[in-house]
């Protein structure tokens, strides 16, 4: 068996490259497909796999379906507001005003949307949604199929991508970008699963669009594939990750297994109780209650369980209350959740309540690019684009959730920015844009990783490295944060850092060798680990998802800003927020409550 | 005598180093509290690294870790073990009739192929307006019960008209999908897709066997869909008639 590869390995070549077959790369792909261009999608699964076949709840949108007055604008205010005002304002307002063109394309492509009456698509209420810029009260804004928006949505993107002919390689594994000596992207070492195949894939434009990397931590509603591979080969490329910090803890997932249950239970009317079946969410958000921000829901759980009124024997969880919505509304607009309960919670929520505890749910940091999903370096503090570099979606920090993510959002974000990076590669591609070829060294540079692996006779074991990494960012980087706790991290991320650069793959066989991946896996998780730790340490502020026991305030004065994690030198920069959009007026930092 | 132990038989082939699959026996304590059959792999799994299996949401949506378990298809991470075992036993093998990539990996070619031919999207040449095309919640209603399919095979595999013929009959999973696009108010070609499962094999092997109902991990019926399509089937060929005849 011959597993050490040398630069004698077939090269195919591709206009662009997609790694990562979930939304936003289907979206991007679907765009390129149409275009003529030769376009590939690399996944590490078959596409509808994919983690966004998770998503539950729905799409937020103002299509004025449920309110005909409805106003992108007024969805603009409250993803702003709801980003604890770090997210980028030309870019949310991108994200608001294409939305609707992009749930309509989705719904005449298939997308099996629930309806209203009038046949137009349902729409749901979720956290943090306003009309007036906040003076009008609740809004409805989420677009919805059932409870099962996510898996609606990509196997619509999977059809489409079919009847548009795209390439898939599909179970193929990306390993690490091929960089040429003008630093610029020209592809990426893969290699089959199936049967160990390695191969360069070259291309004119590489888009990562490989999602998110829950996996992080020890308790989380992603899937197991969720291991920010694409973010990772950034990063060992040398590329810079932004608001690494920023991780959104979902206010309910299933107590002990994870299991993502949607906001739209509350939308629909359900609500949170605690030991004393108190409403507690009055107390801590008077006006929209248990339709707070996800940070501000979470938060106020972790306190009243801290406070001794968590539920069940241990105290240790809060209920998710549904019984009262009645079993015609749980069958029809929550079937899927009634499914979840029943396998994962060992209740049926017609009659009894969740159990449920924030649960790591979404990156809001990533690969910083701008709104057409090229990625960009810092240099002197200042943006410079890196040609052949694109990302999208979760994976990418363009950046429309700043500190906290609205309920809703992220599925809008996957297709709007998944199109506009596809639209830009065509542009670009077609009028002669490009990168120049790599050579073969540079090509041996990014094989170095997969060799070493496959050369391992000894070092650590994969799956207990992992624990150990799950366990030390769920201990000291979870939803309340604080100095001395973060040192302590940072020490054991270090030591874990040995480990995961000495792993020890038993199994060097070629065929179907998930080893093989989950090592690799697991290299991933630690580059993303690391740099939420460091970036996590160096907010000394509370604002959104980062919250600070030692530092309790937004501080405006100095931390209105993104942070940039450097992965040569460790460090981490500030960057300027966007307060220009092109539209409207700016909306200014003011006190964030709900 | 195993009142603590759990004997797991597990089907086991690489290709690189098996000449013919066999199936081993590990044993394992019984673990305190239920799990799932795909946590009782990621134990196994733990101290030979070399199983192989396929998984992702480990939630019963992705449909990547459908298998044959105790005889019965099922996705291993919805199936809780206490549901499945027989005298402290669990056997687990790849799903049927599919070719085998390693242990618990199958080729699933076919299946995607069938799953292609039936054209899975929805084809509407009319120009579509600026916003939604309106659909009531009535006719919403008739895609529930279709588009929730998971294509993890579970179905197709545990059917004996699928294991005859993958290439030529089409089979539960992708004919569920073939009803969901010809159930769709909004999709227009429905002549076309009918006149394209129209011969002998494509819909008409389905015997009504009823495998693919009783394992569909969505509860999902895929012999009423077929039972559907067959009914449009020939009341197009009477229409065709018909109007031959005039």
């Amino acid at each position: 068996m011959n597993n050490i590869f040398t630069n004698n390995i077939k090269t195919v070549e591709f206009d662009a490259l997609i790694i990562g077959g979930g939304g936003s790369g289907m979206r991007a792909s679907l765009e390129l497909a149409k275009s003529g261009l030769n376009t590939a999608v690399v996944s590490k699964v078959f596409p509808t796999r994919s983690h966004t076949v998770s998503a539950q709840g729905g799409i937020t949108c103002a299509i004025a379906s449920h309110d005909p007055e409805d106003d992108w604008r007024w969805h603009m205010y409250d993803t702003v507001k709801g980003a604890d005002f770090i997210g980028d304002q030309d870019a949310i307002e991108y994200l608001c005003s294409e939305g609707p063109k992009a749930v309509f394309e989705l719904e005449h492509m298939g997308l099996p949307f629930s309806r209203f009456e009038n046949g137009r698509i349902y729409q749901r209420p979720f956290g943090g949604q306003s009309k007036d810029f906040g003076k009008g009260g609740q809004a409805a804004r989420t677009c919805a199929a059932a409870d099962r928006t996510g898996h609606a949505l990509l196997h619509t993107l999977y059809q489409n991508n079919v009847k548009e002919g795209t390439n898939f390689l599909n179970e193929w594994f990306a390993v690490d970008l091929v960089k040429n000596s003008k630093d610029e992207v020209t592809g990426v070492i893969a290699f089959s699963i199936e049967n160990g195949e390695v191969a360069y894939l070259k291309a004119q434009a590489t888009v990562l669009a490989t999602g998110g990397a829950g996996r992080i931590y020890a308790s989380t509603t992603n899937a197991l594939i969720n291991t920010g591979d694409g973010l990772a080969m950034a990063l060992r490329a040398g590329f810079p990750a932004q608001d690494m910090e920023m991780w959104q803890f979902h206010p309910t997932g299933i107590y002990g297994a994870g299991s993502l249950v949607t906001e739209g239970c509350r939308g629909e009317g359900g609500y949170l109780i605690n030991k004393d079946g108190e409403r507690f969410m009055e107390r801590y958000a008077p006006n929209v209650k248990d339709l707070a921000g996800r940070d501000v829901v979470a938060r106020s759980m972790v306190l009243e369980i801290l406070e001794g009124r968590g539920c069940g024997e241990k105290n240790d969880h809060i209920f998710l209350k549904l019984d009262h919505l009645g079993a015609d509304v749980l069958n029809s607009k929550l079937p899927g959740i009634c499914e979840l309960s029943r396998t994962f919670a060992h209740v049926d929520p017609i009659y009894e309540p969740i159990p449920v505890v924030p649960t790591c749910h979404y990156m809001m940091g990533g690969t910083p690019t701008n709104v057409n999903g090229q990625a960009f370096k810092r240099l002197n503090e200042e943006d410079y684009l890196i040609p052949g570099l694109f990302s999208a979606g979760e994976a990418a920090c363009v950046s429309v959730h700043g500190a906290n993510r609205l309920g809703g959002n992220s599925l809008l974000d996957l297709v709007v920015f998944g199109r506009a990076t596809g639209l830009h590669i065509q542009d670009e591609l077609k009028s002669g844009g490009g990168v120049d070829s790599a050579t073969k060294s540079d090509i041996d540079d990014a094989l170095e990783r997969l060799n070493k692996l496959n050369e391992s006779d000894k070092g650590f074991d994969t799956a207990e490295v992992k624990k150990e990494l799950q366990e030390c960012m769920q201990n000291y980087f979870g939803v309340f944060r604080r100095g001395e706790f973060m040192e302590k991290g940072l020490e054991q991320l270090s030591e874990i850092k040995e480990k995961v650069d000495n792993l020890h793959l038993k199994d060097k066989s070629d065929a179907f060798n998930t080893s093989r991946v989950e090592a690799i896996e697991l290299q991933n998780l630690f580059e993303v680990a690391e740099s939420t730790a460091i970036s996590a340490f160096q907010r000394n502020e509370s604002r959104g998802a980062h919250a600070r026991d030692d530092f309790p305030d937004r501080d405006d004065e100095n931390w209105l800003c993104h942070t940039i994690f450097d992965p040569i030198s460790k460090e981490v920069s500030k960057r300027d927020v966007n307060f220009k959009p092109h539209k409207v007026d700016a909306f200014p930092p003011k006190v964030r409550t709900y | 005598m195993f009142g603590n132990k759990l004997q797991v038989s597990l089907y086991r082939y690489n290709p690189e180093e098996d000449k013919f699959p066999y199936m081993k026996k590990y044993t394992i304590e019984k673990p305190e509290r239920d799990i799932m059959v795909l946590d009782l792999l990621h134990l196994l799994k733990e101290d030979d690294q070399s199983i192989s299996y396929r998984r992702s949401c480990r939630e019963g949506v992705c449909g990547s870790d459908g298998m044959n378990i105790n005889g019965k298809n099922g996705l291993a991470c919805i199936t809780p073990i206490s549901s499945v075992i027989k005298r402290n036993k669990i056997e687990l093998r790849p799903l049927p009739g599919l070719p085998v990539i390693r242990d618990l990996v199958v080729d699933m070619t076919e299946f995607y192929a069938q799953y292609e031919k039936i054209k899975p999207f929805l084809q509407n040449e009319t120009t579509a307006p600026e916003q939604e095309r309106l659909q009531s919640p009535e006719d919403r209603d008739k895609l529930d019960g279709l588009y929730e399919c998971i294509l993890c095979a579970c179905c197709s595999t545990s059917c004996p008209s699928f294991w005859w013929n993958p290439d030529k009959f089409v089979g539960p999973a992708a004919l569920l999908q073939a009803y969901r696009f010809l159930a769709d108010s909004r999709d227009n070609k429905t002549e076309e897709r009918l006149n394209a499962l129209s011969d002998p094999f494509s819909v008409y092997r389905c015997h009504g066997i009823m495998n693919c109902v009783s394992v569909c991990p969505k509860g999902l019926n895929p012999n009423k869909a077929i039972g559907e399509i067959k009914s449009m089937l020939h009341k197009n060929k009477k229409d065709i008639i018909v109007s031959d005849g005039v």
